[in-house]
């Protein structure tokens, strides 16, 4: 579901903005590194396919639908970094050519459908690899659960942002409770599609699907006396150099990313606060807040945009923003963390190493 | 026929030094697992014109994509005029090898000639007027200057097949490798081809089933059979040992005769 | 007018709209938005006055009232959420023709309904005066990163062939009586994806290998760096400027 213009407050919008901008820029770097000169025509092509898929709605029962979100079947297809920035491209030319999702909506979205699904679909993804048998059918089960948990994971986060700062006046129980549900039943119909497209691919191309690298066999050379040898692979499978240069760069990038997010969602929000919800202003401004009602949102720790028990009303609204922000970057860091770890431990345990190429076992009659 | 030099009355291999193609011990396995190369070996002097034949799925094909870097062997090397072929130096090994595919389709995507021609100089950081100097030469080398401005798709399949070949010429490679030049091209075309291909100064390696054209242009031929090279010598003798040929798929057109061959070709027989 | 595309969002021709440089048409517009979002939703007459602006450039660019209403149809779930706001909505209540209705509830949903509207028809009236290709010319020329830029080149490619096998496919199921009704359609589907991605992907395949070939390293040559006059810039950047006033005016008088 894309998210339109003035469904958030312009703290949550912002913020998101943030996270989604910097999101980005760090898969930028990285996906170069995944999939080097291949990086984006694999990216556009996964993009075309999720926005052609995304057109179909599949039905979930009872006249209800959903749509592929795809996160983690681009995930699983060309690593998580790419992935991030193949939704990521999808929705933002959804947004502007097609209308698609509002503008200014595009930070929720991206987080939403691009960032928190890839990251999730892929850590998930990992997780139950390890713990199966190498193998295809390993992979296959793998893209199954890990698009299945992260439709939900998604609807997730969303309901934890409209609890922040959702511009309509909705129980968030009633949101939580609509979304999840819903949710849980499109993770069903994302996890087949993404399990059987894996396992197609798999089948013909598994060359294509970033999961299953570290699959093949060693080579055979034919000598012109008619003996055979087989060869070491002289292509190094991947690049754990690469991953460790990664960590260095990526803490302070993180940490300079948080704290922009942080200060911009408190600044932004106190100035905002008094902004979009003109009604309140209105009523302030002549008088009427003796009669004033409790907002829609008046259960929420952070109702009225302030901290319950803290005074002063600047710090109060601050440190809402700031609380809402922290609250999404720590989930989003936590995972991002989570994945690098994993992918690096991975790297070391691909493919055996036969005997020498050159040497005593030449020839082998 | 005669091999082209590099500058008059000096030897092209001294000047060079170093062979336009060297590949050793080259093997790959496709995708899903099915190996295509055993192990191949090979070395092409600069200016030779070179044949690589075979039958169906030997791998030439696969074999090509390695030698500008599209596929990476797993295992052996691919050296360009001295340069290995490797992540760091794909750049400028794709300056060196002019690859010419099958498909012209495939090759020519932008809205004009010109611009299909200029889009590898361009990518080398070549502009403004020696890029419309070197998009001009190429165009005159094949005959097509004067549908400079005229998108692809107008032209003929013959016409196409000419501009592919410059699109590649227009960055000045050491070596031009061309695979299937001759097929689907009427018989006019052929012929006009192969004026251009003699008249050109660049090392030559063309993967071809046309065998009398193979006869025609190239000097040497290489027979790639099950992955690995079998044959490497002059053409004349390799299209004269019909034992060869037939052991490896190859056949003359009916009623064709090297002059010289061991056996003389039945009219009569199927 | 593109060879194969099945883009009905662009409507060619030849008015100042369509002359403009495209980056200086996706920067209008992504402002226009932004000041749009940042207004007050009490400030009902700015958002009349938005959609004068909008209409006005739409006037210039000579497209049809129906064009643009036909593709704001992708709105249609957040309107009727938007209307059921009212209904669900908490806190004081109104009258309203008979029907109890939310306060707080209607003016969500008007805000919801105005924003998103505006935004919509804004870029259905960027899509319509520009080539796609030309959209990604000029999110180059604003410094947007070039791989990105490259990643939608390569999916507008990419999405012409796999439409086009998509609707084969269809046609090919459906010849054979299979049309998806629930769930249960998904195998189906889902090994048909398969198939459609591997295609698609040797499709496009090879068109790169030779653009490798001859040195493309993941940017198109850019060869024509004409610089875009100013008054372009001030054409497309009037809409959100007068936009901008009537923001203006809308926090400043309450």
């Amino acid at each position: 579901m894309h998210v339109p213009d003035g469904f958030f407050t312009a703290a949550v919008s912002v913020s998101a903005g943030v996270v989604a901008a910097a999101g980005m820029a760090y898969c930028l770097r990285g996906a170069r590194r995944e999939l080097d000169d291949r990086a984006a025509p694999m990216a556009g092509l996964v993009a075309a396919f999720i926005f052609a898929a995304q057109m179909l709605n599949f039905p979930v029962a009872a006249g209800t639908s959903g749509h592929l979100l795809g996160g983690a079947l681009a995930a699983v297809l060309v690593g998580p970094y790419t992935a991030v920035l193949a939704v990521a491209v999808v929705l933002i030319v959804q947004a502007f050519l097609f209308a698609d999702g509002g503008l200014t909506a595009l930070g929720i979205n991206i987080t939403l459908m691009a960032i928190v699904t890839a990251v999730v679909g892929w850590a998930v993804f990992r997780l139950v690899v390890r713990a199966l048998p190498r193998g295809r059918p390993a992979i296959t089960a793998a893209s199954f659960v890990a698009a299945l948990v992260s439709v939900p994971a998604s609807a997730l986060v969303f309901t934890l942002l409209f609890w922040i700062g959702g511009t309509a006046p909705i129980e968030v129980g009633t949101v939580a409770l609509a979304m999840g549900g819903v949710h849980l039943l499109i993770g069903i119909g994302e996890g087949l599609i993404t399990a059987l497209t894996v396992s197609a691919v798999l089948a013909v191309r598994p060359d294509l699907v970033y999961g299953a690298r570290g699959l093949t066999a060693p080579l055979e050379l034919r000598n012109p006396d008619g003996t055979t040898r087989l060869a070491e692979p002289s292509a190094p499978a991947a690049a754990p150099a690469a991953a460790s240069a990664r960590k260095g760069g990526f803490a302070p990038f993180a940490l300079a990313g948080l704290a922009a997010s942080l200060v911009l969602a408190g600044v932004v929000s106190f100035y905002a606060s008094g902004d979009p919800d003109g009604l309140e202003r209105v009523a302030a401004d002549h008088g009427l807040d003796a009669g004033e009602q409790e907002h829609g949102l008046g259960d929420s720790p952070l109702a009225d945009y302030g901290v319950a028990g803290v005074a002063d009303e600047r710090l109060s609204v601050g440190l809402s923003g700031i609380i809402g922000v922290g609250v999404t970057v720590a989930a989003g860091g936590a995972l991002f963390y989570a994945v690098r770890r994993r992918t690096r431990d991975e790297v070391g345990a691909s493919g055996t190493r036969t005997g020498s190429a050159d040497g005593p076992d030449r020839a082998r009659a | 026929m005669g091999t082209g030099e590099a500058g008059a009355g000096e030897s092209p291999a001294a000047a060079e030094g170093e062979p336009s193609l060297r590949v050793e011990d080259l093997a790959y396995a496709y995708p899903d697992g099915t190996q295509a190369l055993f192990g191949v070996n090979l070395t092409i002097a600069r200016g030779e014109r070179v044949a690589l034949l075979g039958p169906n799925g030997a791998g030439k094909t696969t074999l090509v994509m390695h030698l500008n870097g599209i596929l990476m062997p797993g295992h052996g090397s691919v050296t360009v005029a001295g340069l290995p072929v490797r992540e760091d130096t794909l750049q400028e090994v794709r300056r060196r090898v002019g690859l010419v595919f099958q498909d012209p389709d495939d090759q020519l995507f932008m809205p004009t000639v010109r611009e299909d021609v200029a889009f590898g100089p361009a990518n080398m950081g070549v502009r403004g007027e020696e890029l419309d100097r070197r998009v001009r030469r190429a165009l005159e080398r094949v005959g097509m200057l004067d549908a400079i401005d005229r998108p692809p798709h107008h032209l003929s399949f013959g016409q196409r097949r000419r501009v592919a070949v410059a699109t590649v010429l227009a960055m000045e490679p050491e070596i031009l490798v061309l695979d299937e030049p001759s097929s689907n091209l009427d018989p006019a075309s052929r012929r006009e081809l192969a004026e251009i291909l003699r008249g050109l100064d660049v090392t030559v390696l063309m993967v071809t089933h046309d065998l009398p054209y193979a006869l025609e242009l190239c000097e040497r031929s290489l027979i790639l059979s099950g992955g690995v090279i079998v044959a490497d010598g002059p053409t004349r003798e390799i299209l004269a040992d019909a034992e060869l040929l037939a052991a490896h798929r190859l056949e003359l057109p009916f009623g064709f005769a090297v002059p010289g061959s061991t056996s003389l070709p039945d009219l009569h027989a199927m | 007018m593109g060879a194969g595309h099945h883009h009905t969002l662009h409507r060619p021709g030849d008015t100042p709209v369509h002359r403009l440089p495209p980056q200086c048409k996706l920067a209008a517009v992504a402002a226009f938005a932004i000041v749009v979002v940042a207004t007050p939703r009490t400030a009902v007459w700015a958002f009349a006055a938005y959609a004068a602006l909008l209409a006005a450039v739409a006037a210039i660019a000579r497209i049809p009232p129906g064009f643009v209403l036909r593709r704001m149809a992708i709105e249609i779930p957040f309107v009727l959420f938007a209307f059921a706001l009212p209904v669900i909505g908490l806190g004081e209540r109104v009258e309203v023709a008979g029907l109890s209705l939310s306060v707080e509830g209607l003016w969500a949903a008007w805000n919801i309904l105005a924003k998103a509207t505006l935004g919509v028809v804004a870029s259905i009236l960027l899509a319509a005066t520009t080539e796609p290709r030309l959209i990604l010319v000029g999110a180059r020329r604003l410094r947007l990163p070039p791989l990105l830029v490259q990643i939608a080149m390569f999916m507008l490619r990419y999405l012409d062939v796999i439409l086009d096998e998509m609707r084969r496919m269809r046609v090919a199921r459906e010849s054979r009586g299979f049309v998806a009704r629930d769930l249960r359609a998904a195998p189906v589907l889902a090994r048909s994806a398969g198939a459609l991605f591997i295609r698609s992907y040797e499709r496009g395949e090879r068109v790169h290998l030779a653009m490798l070939s001859r040195g493309y390293t993941g940017s198109m040559p850019v060869l024509d760096d004409r610089p875009v006059p100013a008054a372009a810039w001030a054409a497309a950047l009037s809409l959100p400027a007068a936009a901008a006033v009537a923001a203006a005016l809308a926090w400043t008088l309450g």
